[in-house]
């Protein structure tokens, strides 16, 4: 297996799926023999106040689960690019939504990609699967996880419930990776 | 190898504790252990066991007492501040020779503090935090899937005592998801539980009391607690070395701390300060040899904990003054990071060359 080790903080809006997203990765590391941490922000926020959790993905034994400066930030609004972006690593990798965000991004020594992921998602009739477009233009970049593992995680949250909504989340993150493959 | 399961270090406690064979389960809620009450709501009842959420820590407590003088594998799990109401039970149950085990998923104090991770509990969970003077066995995970392990051991470890065991997490490894295996272990042999009060049939009645009038009886009673606290420190203790073998520094830290701790030992590696990490896994009875050793071979220890400074103690008392013990700590549910770790080391080598 190909030496791995990659972090990454996703964080937004309590609702907009920034957890669940991490899940997915965390659960993708998972199937490809990977070891894996999610952890998240469980401080006394405000509903519809900030979320973030961070995922760490490695072939070796996990250290720290809690990370300073990560390898990759996904972001989904205003107030994580400020909390987040100056702590990201020198050369990182930064998502940033730019429908819901309204400033550019203020490192010049990162890689920052657009997605945006609100317009993309209603316009494939689901707005709530903007993170699914941000998920999938991460993979397309970082490739830490197929997107198959990725479906295959996402069939087992959605349960049968929910299963209605798989077909749009899937179509959102192929957009995604579509997105990041520009 | 089984199955992995992505989960939850609460959940993963819950499912563990099933599967080591605890039907029994009486707590109050408190964040961030919730999930592992929520969990074992469902779940007990599909295995025939019971979960009652009581009026109070206390009353948890001594529901604890009531199962585990009857005989049964039974849990309580809490936080910090529901931890200290419990602490009187815990001490009749020392006191009884009863069996259980209790989870305390730290989080910051004093008082009700807030609900981020923390290790100051350390001296409360060690140094018996109720009045009289007993120990819990004390065992502290640093994954998830150490979680899961560890949690099957507490249940067999109370058993073969007669003695509660404390589960020592805190706030992160309880709302941590990694991937786990439960694994599948061969039954250990234990004592039978001739003790109990389960119907005294056939046989002479059974008394589960932790009074004792009598001084010279009670005296007694301590010392054969006494010897079962020896009988732990002979036979239970664990501990983890990482890359001491090398070593010209040492880290000393459990729990999460020891996990961040290894990352900082890799980054100072990286950068040629040979750094190591010896990790207490139970910290009652605690590894007190394993540091004596280590202190003959390193001239400096670094202790780091998510509290002012309580495991240092027994650090120091391992090294008995033959290398110096330095601290770095962070509290109230702040985290330590790699960086500051590697800060600290970096500080005590220079001033060791200067």
């Amino acid at each position: 297996m190909k030496s791995l080790y990659e972090n990454v903080i996703v964080a937004g809006f309590g609702g907009q799926g920034v957890l669940f997203i991490g899940r997915l990765l965390a659960y993708a590391a998972m199937k490809e023999g990977r070891n894996v941490t999610w952890i998240p922000s469980y401080g006394p926020e405000m509903r519809g106040g900030t979320a973030n959790c961070t995922v760490v993905i490695s072939n070796e034994v996990i250290g720290s689960p809690v990370i300073t400066s990560p390898n990759a930030l996904i972001v989904m609004n205003n107030p994580s690019l400020d909390t987040f972006e100056p702590r990201l690593k020198t050369g990182g990798l930064l998502i940033m939504n730019s429908s819901l965000i309204t400033r550019e991004a203020k490192r010049n020594d990162v890689r920052v990609i657009k997605v945006p992921a609100n317009k993309t998602a209603s316009e494939l009739g689901n707005d709530r699967a903007a993170n699914m477009v941000m998920l999938g233009a991460y993979i397309a970049h970082k490739k830490v996880v197929t997107k198959e593992n990725i479906l295959e995680a996402l069939k087992k949250y959605l349960g049968e419930k929910k299963m209605a909504l798989f077909e749009t989340n899937k179509a959102a993150l192929e957009k995604g990776i579509e997105i990041g493959s520009l | 190898m089984g199955e992995k399961v992505l989960i939850t270090g609460n959940e993963a406690i819950g499912e563990a504790a099933i599967k080591a064979g605890c039907r029994f389960f009486f707590g109050y809620p408190i964040t961030p252990q919730n999930k592992i009450p929520e969990y074992l709501s469902y779940r007990l009842p599909q295995v025939g066991g019971c979960f009652i959420q009581a009026e109070s820590e206390i009353a948890a407590i001594y529901m604890v007492f009531g199962a585990a003088g009857a005989g049964a594998r039974v849990m309580t799990s809490s936080s910090s501040p529901g931890i200290s109401l419990k602490q009187e039970g815990i001490s009749y149950i020392a006191g009884a020779e009863l069996p259980c085990v209790i989870v305390n998923v730290m989080r910051g104090g004093p008082g009700l503090g807030g609900i981020l991770p923390s290790q100051a509990d350390y001296f409360q969970a060690t140094k018996g935090g109720g009045h009289g003077g007993y120990h819990m066995l004390v065992l502290a995970p640093s994954t998830v899937q150490e979680s899961v392990d560890l949690m099957t051991d507490a249940f067999d470890l109370a058993d073969k005592y007669r003695n509660p065991v404390m589960v020592l997490a805190d706030g992160y490894i309880g709302q941590m998801m990694e991937p786990v295996e439960f694994k599948e272990r061969p039954q250990k042999v234990l004592p039978t539980k001739n003790w109990a009060i389960a119907g005294a049939k056939n046989r002479p009645r059974n008394l589960i009391r932790s009074l004792y009038l009598d001084p010279e009886e009670l005296e007694q009673h301590n010392l054969k607690l006494h010897r079962k606290y020896l009988e732990m420190a002979k036979n239970e203790v664990r501990v983890e070395t990482y890359l001491t073998e090398d070593a010209e520094i040492i880290i000393a830290a459990y729990g999460t701390v020891a996990r961040i701790a290894k990352t900082a030992i890799k980054m100072l590696r990286e950068r040629g300060i040979k750094a190591g990490l010896v990790r207490p896994i139970t910290v009652y009875p605690f590894p007190y040899e394993t540091f004596a050793k280590i202190s003959e071979k390193v001239d400096n220890i670094l202790v780091v904990e998510m509290s002012l400074g309580q495991m240092i103690e027994d650090v120091k008392l391992g090294v008995c003054g033959k290398a110096k013990v330095h601290f770095y700590g962070r509290t109230g549910g702040m985290v330590p990071t790699y960086d500051e770790i590697v800060t600290q080391i970096e500080k005590i080598v220079k001033e060791e060359v200067a």
